[in-house]
């Protein structure tokens, strides 16, 4: 029975897994190249979906609203990143300024707290409805697989340029980035729009897939983000370690665990109302298994030595 | 080619902790200078090289390179004049990036960076040869990320990104300090050798005075902000510590103390 139910819900899972993933591989720029925990993320996810979900109410072609609510994402990123870098407010504050900004925005944008968007009646790109659908170019799984490989590429790609390349010096060392002519204040707001245009982009495709966009549908995004990047680099990171692509493939990997786990705690029976807080849990032990490594369990040379001697 | 002129900075004004760390210093370089510069804690040694570099406003006075004002010009903007070798070996390349991604980092100092790739093959090369000449190895690892190297040697990458793009000026504050006797000695050696052939100008600040002896054509000493000593041409090749003490005792009627300088 519950085998079944999950084989049932495992291809939802994924999908759904994807666009998180897609929307983890945004957390990670900043996160992880820039060094800013940025958590405007919560609700630029929503203001992605919730301009996608208006601009195809209102008549237009999904991919322009795709378009949109990603430019409506970057925006949003610009916000936090003119607040931390032009008006030097932290970036965990200036993330979260932008949150609550966006709050009243998305509700302004959608007029209500939730917005429908079913299936049935508009022409969406990718729906729950289709995750096993046939023909492939219109099964949901498989067009969320293209968006992720298409944005791991296109990453790939621009930061291995100079400007990519002057974005990852200036998140791993500021001065030095300065020192060699690089403008350390655009480069991490040009990094902050990118993040939030790739989570605006992801709610959008959230919106479509679950039918619906909610104003309190980001919450606790950049958890997840967070829990994506790290089960991906926990799980897979001694495997795709050298490679930036298959840093990235592993953050999206790491984003259908975290949809596959999180299903198959549903299935179990677990009260709904607690999945955040675990999610939240699961976040804080992985963050600090580098911490309690160190200080608890701290690598001794010494002993190892005096254990060999002792034999 | 360096001109500072009646520069003032004052850390932390209005506090208790109020510090003049540059008080109405000037200073001129000449092309092909290279200055040591000594004086006790706090006397504004690195301050001199932050207020070069542009790492925060002055508080009064102006600096020129090559003529050119660049007092209001942002740190990231002089950079294009200016080769930077800092105390911290952590502090002068990007530890999660790879040594020759480091190189091409510091290939385009003071140019535009566009979508163009961040690091060609050809670069890859030269950048190859280059370590080469540096005799550690390193020319095998260029795609080892370079937090993985030794302090040592990310200063002796350190010191080829400064001089990658011929620098108007290269600055090192303490570069050594943090090495120990046997590196420093190499990295130092190894400065020389690029100011030489490059024919660079450059500031060297070190608390080590018999290195302000044996290295450069001019030595300058600083103390509370100012600058207090200033020995070239012959006389910098003919003095010895004793000297340098007695000069300053005679100029800041104070008897110079300072254990880090004095014993090493």
């Amino acid at each position: 029975m519950f085998f079944n139910s999950f084989l049932n819900a495992l291809p939802g899972a994924v999908a759904q897994g994807l666009i998180w993933g897609l929307m983890s591989i945004g957390v990670y720029i900043t996160y992880k190249i820039l060094d800013i925990a940025d958590l405007s993320v919560d609700g630029t996810l929503c203001t992605g979906g919730a301009v996608c979900a208006m601009m195809m109410i209102s008549g237009h072609n999904v991919w322009v609203s795709m378009l949109v609510a990603t430019i409506a994402g970057m925006l949003a990123g610009m916000m936090t990143g003119v607040f931390h870098v032009f008006m030097g407010i932290p970036p965990i504050l200036a993330g979260i300024l932008t949150q609550l900004s966006l709050y009243s925005i998305n509700l302004k944008i959608m007029g209500v707290a939730n917005k429908g968007l079913p299936s049935r009646n508009y022409d969406v790109l990718v729906s729950m409805q289709n995750v096993k659908k046939m023909p492939i170019t219109e099964n949901t799984l498989f067009i969320v697989l293209l968006f992720n490989i298409a944005l791991i590429v296109v990453l790939y790609w621009f930061f291995g340029t100079e400007l990519g390349c002057g974005i990852r010096a200036t998140g791993s060392n500021r001065k030095m980035a300065r020192a060699q002519g690089i403008n350390t204040n655009m480069n991490r707001v040009i990094g902050l729009v990118l993040s939030n245009g790739i989570v605006g982009l992801s709610g959008a495709l959230l919106t479509q897939y679950q039918g619906f966009a909610d104003v309190s549908m980001g919450r606790g995004a950049i958890v997840v983000g967070l829990a994506a990047v790290i089960i991906g680099e926990s799980l897979f990171g001694k495997l795709l370690k050298h490679n930036f692509a298959l840093k990235l493939t592993q953050i999206a990997l790491g984003g259908i665990v975290y949809y596959i786990v999180y299903q198959t705690v549903i299935l179990m029976g677990i009260d709904p109302d607690l999945l955040k807080m675990l999610s939240a849990l699961v976040v804080a032990v992985f963050l600090a298994i580098p911490y309690i490594k160190e200080e608890y369990f701290p690598k001794s040379y010494l002993n190892k030595g005096v254990k060999k001697c002792s034999k | 080619m360096l001109e500072i002129r009646n520069v003032t900075k004052v850390f932390n004004p209005g506090t208790s902790n109020v510090k003049v760390a540059l008080d109405d210093l000037s200073l001129t370089l000449n092309d092909g200078d290279f200055v040591t510069v000594i004086g006790g804690n706090g006397a504004g040694k690195s301050t001199v090289l932050n207020a070069i570099a542009g790492v925060w406003r002055l508080d009064a006075g102006s600096i020129l390179v090559d003529g050119e004002d660049v007092t209001a010009m942002k740190e990231h903007k002089r950079a294009k004049y200016l080769g930077r070798v800092f105390q911290d070996p952590m502090m002068g390349t990007a530890a999660d990036m790879n040594i020759d991604e480091n190189l091409a980092l510091a290939a385009r100092r003071g140019k535009r960076r566009g979508l163009g790739w961040g690091i060609t093959k050809a670069e890859r090369a030269g950048y190859k040869e280059l370590l080469a000449q540096l005799g550690l190895g390193l020319e095998d690892r260029i795609t080892t990320k370079i937090g993985t190297l030794s302090g040592g040697q990310r200063q002796a990458v350190t010191l080829l990104m400064a001089s990658l793009q011929q620098p108007k000026l290269l600055l090192l504050d303490e570069h050594t300090a943090a090495l120990d006797p046997k590196t420093a000695a190499k990295v130092l050696e190894l400065t020389d050798k690029i100011i030489e052939e490059n024919h660079l100008t450059a500031m060297m600040v070190t608390h080590n005075m018999n290195d302000a002896i044996a290295y450069g054509n001019r030595l300058v000493m600083m103390h509370n902000g100012k600058i207090i000593l200033d020995i070239s041409g012959e006389e910098k090749k003919n003095l010895t510590v004793e000297l340098i003490m007695k000069q300053f005792n005679a100029v800041s009627g104070e008897t110079f103390a300072n254990d880090r300088t004095l014993l090493s």
